[in-house]
């Protein structure tokens, strides 16, 4: 992906590190790629634990009334003190990754390799690197540290800027 | 029939389209590939896909619960 490439730019800012949450920015920029866009995400806050070379994504019932999952049949969802119980979480992650191995959905991994693969370039916040205590060796090879000015010469440049 | 074929059955969002992507690098201008999927929404997909990309999509069909794409490759 060079500079020069005159092909339509995205760029998203990734600020959720949950497992439901890690799926918008890695699905929109491996299509975006695929079609010929060249892609950048910035990684910070919450986001930035998935650029762990070691994911474990979790994702929680709590404070989510539209996360209803099938069963038997029917949509559940799950009261907000349930989450207290130890373990629930735990539970509800595996259901939701069972679920989507079931529905030909791919995994966070796979879809970040995709990404890697096809010249997404990914730029780990400085800061939050700092705030969380991670280390540059922990994370994936290939990325890039920066700040808000890194991404917002990013964002000038490109057609379409998302945030999520 | 077209020069190479992509299964791509059981497969969802958007990995029938980064599959496709994939073939598609490696094939020569004016190849074609066809590809096999169900997922529904790989439909209206292929066709933005073959528009943003400059990919031409000559067959799009259904047979039972498996759709049909077939794109040649951009000259």
């Amino acid at each position: 992906m060079s500079e020069s490439s005159g092909a339509k730019r995205m760029s998203i800012i990734v600020t959720k590190g949950t497992l439901d949450w890690a799926y918008p920015p890695f699905i929109l920029s491996t299509t975006a790629a695929a079609m010929g866009l060249d892609v950048t995400l910035f990684f910070t806050f919450y986001g930035l634990p998935l650029l762990l070379k070691d994911l474990d994504l979790k994702m929680s019932p709590l404070g989510n009334p539209a996360m209803k999952m099938p069963m038997a049949g029917m949509h559940m969802g799950m009261p907000n003190v349930m989450s207290m119980i130890p373990g629930v979480d735990a539970g509800a992650t595996v259901m939701m990754k069972n679920m989507m191995k079931k529905k030909g959905v791919a995994s966070i991994p796979e879809l970040r390799e995709l990404a890697i693969e096809s010249g997404v370039r990914m730029i780990a916040c400085q800061m939050t690197m700092d705030l969380f205590e991670y280390k540059l060796e922990d994370m994936i090879e290939g990325i890039e540290l920066g700040g808000a000015a890194t991404y917002i010469e990013v964002a000038t440049q490109s057609e379409i800027n998302l945030f999520i | 029939m077209a020069d190479q074929t992509l299964d791509a059955k059981g497969l969802n969002c958007p990995l029938p389209i980064l599959k496709a992507k994939k073939a598609l690098s490696a094939m020569s201008p004016g190849a074609t590939l066809e590809v096999l999927a169900t997922d529904p929404g790989a439909v209206k997909d292929f066709q933005a896909f073959a528009r943003t990309t400059g990919h031409e999509l000559v067959e799009s069909s259904t047979e039972g619960n498996v759709f049909r794409f077939v794109l040649k490759h951009k000259a």
